[in-house]
């Protein structure tokens, strides 16, 4: 398996990526420098988390039209996978890879904390090491996690099995109060119809090595790396 | 010509604007108990060259489409004056 991780100008978690990959998972991995217009044939592109574009006019709205997008877009049409983690995820959802939109944080404050989600289903590549309903803990750190989709988006993501990851408890009980931003339907992070492209506001980067305070993120690479090989 | 565009952005009725409820229940506070509803949105000032005033419209909708709003949560409105030469 190879790998890459677009840089945008205010991406800060590229080189927590990159280590993940390439010192925790062994994983080959390069950056690509969102002016690259093309890139070389890769198996997994990661969007990382921080503020492109100093998030201004909407989170993720100016990195979408980044001349490296079109080529992401055409890799996660060819089926290939895509993760976007926090701002990764807020580049997705503004360029129409995945579905729905993102709110300011329902207390407004920018949250910073590990968070439980419960692993709803494992017939994603991103998904395959854990058991359904399988709990791991991954810290977020976003001011705009809020996730937000019309009734008949929400429908139809759970009508798919898009809905991947869900804010829990420790033991894997959803209710509000284990919901840190008030998305719908307690969402931590989705799949795309072809399941090849994956959006999460937790952050598995920061939690693939005990050193870091947890492992639960490392279950995420560990399930890429075995369905690409 | 050159026409001046007064575009805004705000979220649609149907999302919940928390910045706005919050805003709200702060002039509550200052005893401001005539404020009755408030939502926050975003205000552009543009000055654009076009055609005509059609043409103007045209390719404002287009930006909104494009880039200023996105249609999942938000919604725009925008006002055009012709500027002076």
């Amino acid at each position: 398996m190879k790998a890459a991780v677009v840089v945008f100008p205010g991406s800060n978690c590229d080189t927590d990526c990159f280590h993940a990959l390439k010192d925790v998972m062994k994983v080959p991995v390069e950056f690509i420098w969102h002016k690259e217009r093309s890139f070389p044939k890769t198996d997994l592109v990661v969007i990382p988390g921080g503020f492109s574009y100093g998030d201004y006019l909407r989170t993720g709205a100016i990195a979408r039209f980044s001349p490296v997008m079109d080529s992401v877009t055409k890799h996660a049409h060819e089926g290939r996978a895509v993760i976007g983690i926090c701002n990764g995820f807020q580049i997705l959802l503004e360029s129409g890879l995945l579905p729905g939109a993102m709110l300011r944080n329902k207390t407004l404050e920018f949250i910073c904390k590990h968070t439980w989600i419960r692993a709803e289903e494992n017939l994603t590549i991103f998904t395959g090491q854990m058991e359904p309903g399988e709990t791991l803990c991954v810290p977020i750190a976003h001011g705009e996690g809020n996730y937000y989709c019309d009734d008949e988006t929400l429908k139809s993501l759970q009508d798919h099995a898009q809905i991947v990851f869900r804010y829990s408890s420790q033991s894997g009980e959803v209710r509000e109060e284990f919901n840190p931003n008030g998305s719908r339907d307690h969402i931590a992070g989705i799949v795309n119809k072809k399941k090849n492209v994956l959006g999460m506001m937790p952050h598995p980067e920061r939690a693939s090595e005990e050193i870091l305070g947890s492992h639960g993120g490392r279950k995420i690479w560990e399930s890429i790396l075995n369905a690409i090989g | 010509m050159k026409y001046k565009a007064l575009i805004h952005t705000s979220l649609k009725k149907s999302v919940l604007d928390p910045q706005g409820q919050t805003t709200l229940h702060a002039l509550a506070s200052l005893g401001f108990k005539e404020a009755q509803s408030l939502r926050i949105g975003k205000y552009f000032e543009m000055v654009l060259e076009a055609e005509n005033h059609e043409k103007a419209e045209q390719s404002i909708h287009v930006m909104c489409d494009k880039l200023l709003h996105n249609p999942v949560i938000e919604e725009y409105s925008f006002d055009i004056k012709e500027m002076p030469s």
